[in-house]
């Protein structure tokens, strides 16, 4: 054969190569899209459970107010906002405040809308903490395969900007679960729920 | 919701991964949902209809262990096709990192993939082989689940990323109220044990060491076997006259299984390494039979620390013999033990494992059909 049959073969496979890579970062892109827009519906689905507890008058005035607050202010960071993290974080704060006590979520589960809406936030909650480890285990992957030479020399990212994590105090309140949750049936519910879903490291 | 789930292993032959997938599809069609199952079975009559069969598995050495998986051309083209045919809006693999249908299945779908992780035992050297081809198909995939804390380590270490952990799941409803065998457990006590007890990881020859030692102070004590294996090792490892107070039931049917765990005063889970999770210590529990297992971390989580059910030194025939004899001779203890494991079980309920997993898939299929693409060179449609 001669030399340039080799260069040939050697280029068709590189190109194949390339493209197998530059195919499975564009297939990372948009699992990155998918699971990003899932935490964004999912926050804001927290942020409106939230507002409606707020606003249903079966909680006294001042843990209204508190959830009220923490919810509005987390419905309007919604997007790009860079204090998104913080707000969100606050809302979780704020719902454990409410919530970690026995008593309130009992109060709130003695009325027919109110045990309804506290299954909704008791799902709210939980499918943040799912959404933001599918999220941010999306952005791993980016990241490790953005990191490898080939896609760096060859910008095969475009002007993709690297994705970040979105790191959030997540962790549901100890006495939301209405029914016998796996989750719930320890007593120590808060490390529990770290357990089901540990942060990214 | 259209759900698409995925078994690599064999139908024809009972085992972990299969059951579980098995009560999954039950408890989400008892939730409402749309299910389809595919799996490599040999009779495709027998099968139920939500069961879509690939035909014969083949026996294949992978990762440690013969196990019977389906491969090659003609399954990929049946998952394809069962994939195009099912529309589905979330498809849930089991153990994709086995060169089977799971993998086959994340190669080809273009969609929401959920995978659920079940083995804590992987070969690194065989992962470390596999990897490249792995990698490109795990990267497909949106949600990963882990059955255990062992579980999801392997996939940590092994694998790189994370996961969510949801455990197996029992159906407490076929475990309650079910009837002992006539005559059992007896007056003079009786020790269970259940599994393919020819795996020395099962550790059957723990227990019956302990059951040596035990059955010389207690003349009534028996020793109820139920699962595949070879009866003669059994022979063999004791005398004579103990093997006598031996029940060997050989590999036996659901309700049967129920049934031999209700049969007994103690159920013994004598296993030296290699579990994961323990579903057998959870439907002892749901029966109400105390379990003494060995002290392995999944057994450990199980057993709540060893609150719902006591412990031994893993490995430690004697320890086995101590605790068990005092659990033989305090029933009060037993009584106490049968209740909590009750509630324990109850918590591990498919109802409630199964809305934890339907979470998942909603979490994963919200708007899922716009944001993922239809193209590259695996996403044939």
């Amino acid at each position: 054969m001669p030399w340039w049959f080799w260069l040939v073969v050697a280029f068709v496979l590189f190109a194949g190569y390339v493209t197998a890579t530059s195919n499975r970062l564009d297939r990372l892109h948009s699992r990155l899209d998918a699971t990003r827009a899932a935490l964004d519906a999912q926050l804001l689905r927290r942020a409106a459970v939230t507002l409606e507890i707020a606003a249903s008058g079966l909680l006294d005035p001042a843990t209204s107010v508190l959830l009220a607050s923490a919810g509005h202010e987390a419905r309007a960071a919604s997007g790009e906002d860079a204090d998104r993290e913080v707000v969100e974080s606050r809302l979780t704060v704020a719902l454990r405040a409410a919530f970690d006590d026995p008593d309130e979520a009992q109060t709130l589960a003695a009325e027919p809308a109110g045990l309804a809406l506290l299954a909704e936030l008791e799902a709210a909650t939980t499918k943040v903490l799912l959404a933001r480890r599918f999220s941010n285990d999306a952005v791993t992957a980016t990241l490790a395969i953005r990191r490898h030479r080939l896609v760096r020399w060859l910008r095969l990212a475009g002007r993709v900007a690297p994705p970040i994590f979105f790191e959030i105090d997540d962790a549901p309140p100890a006495h939301l679960s209405v029914g016998d949750a796996w989750s719930g049936a320890d007593s120590s519910g808060n490390a529990e729920a770290a357990e089901i879903v540990p942060d990214v490291d | 919701m259209k759900v698409g789930l995925v078994c690599p292993y064999t139908w024809d032959v009972p085992g972990g991964v299969q059951a579980h997938v098995h009560d999954l599809a039950l408890a989400l069609i008892g939730l409402g949902h749309d299910v389809s199952v595919i799996t490599p079975a040999d009779d495709d009559a027998a099968l139920p209809s939500y069961i879509v069969s690939t035909g014969r598995a083949v026996p294949v050495p992978y990762n440690g262990a013969v196990a019977r998986m389906a491969f090659g051309p003609l399954s990929a083209r049946r998952v394809r096709r069962w994939l195009r045919d099912g529309d589905f809006d979330v498809v849930h693999v089991h153990e994709p990192t086995t060169p089977s249908l799971s993998l086959l299945a994340t190669w080809s779908f273009d969609g929401p993939l959920v995978a659920t992780f079940h083995t804590s035992v992987q070969r690194a050297r065989t992962l470390a082989a596999a990897y490249p081809i792995l990698q490109t198909a795990l990267e497909k995939i949106s949600a990963r689940i882990a059955v255990s804390q062992a579980a999801r380590r392997t996939l940590v270490e092994h694998l790189g990323g994370d996961a969510v952990m949801i455990p197996n799941g029992v159906s407490v409803a076929t475990f309650a109220d079910v009837e002992p065998f006539p005559g059992w457990p007896g007056d003079g006590g009786a020790l269970g044990f259940l599994g393919r007890f020819e795996e020395a990881r099962k550790g059957l020859p723990v227990l019956l060491a302990a059951f040596e030692k035990l059955a010389v102070q207690r003349r009534g004590l028996r020793l109820l076997i139920a699962g595949p294996g070879d009866p003669d090792e059994v022979r063999r490892a004791l005398p004579a006259d103990v093997f006598d107070r031996v029940v060997l039931l050989g590999q036996v049917s659901d309700i049967d299984k129920a049934r031999m765990l209700a049969s007994v005063d103690l159920y013994v889970a004598p296993n030296i390494g290699g579990e994961s999770f323990g579903i057998v210590l959870l439907e002892a529990m749901a029966v109400g039979t105390p379990v003494l297992a060995s002290d392995l971390e999944a057994f450990r989580a199980v057993l709540d620390g060893g609150r719902s059910g006591r412990l031994f030194t893993t490995g430690d025939a004697d320890d086995l013999a101590v605790k068990a004899a005092e659990l033989l001779d305090d029933p009060d203890a037993r009584t106490a033990l049968a209740a909590l494991g009750r509630a324990t079980a109850r918590s591990y309920d498919w109802s409630t494992v199964a809305r934890d997993i339907v979470r998942v898939y909603e979490t994963v299929a919200v708007d899922a059909p716009d944001a993922v693409t239809r193209r590259g060179p695996y996403g044939r449609r």
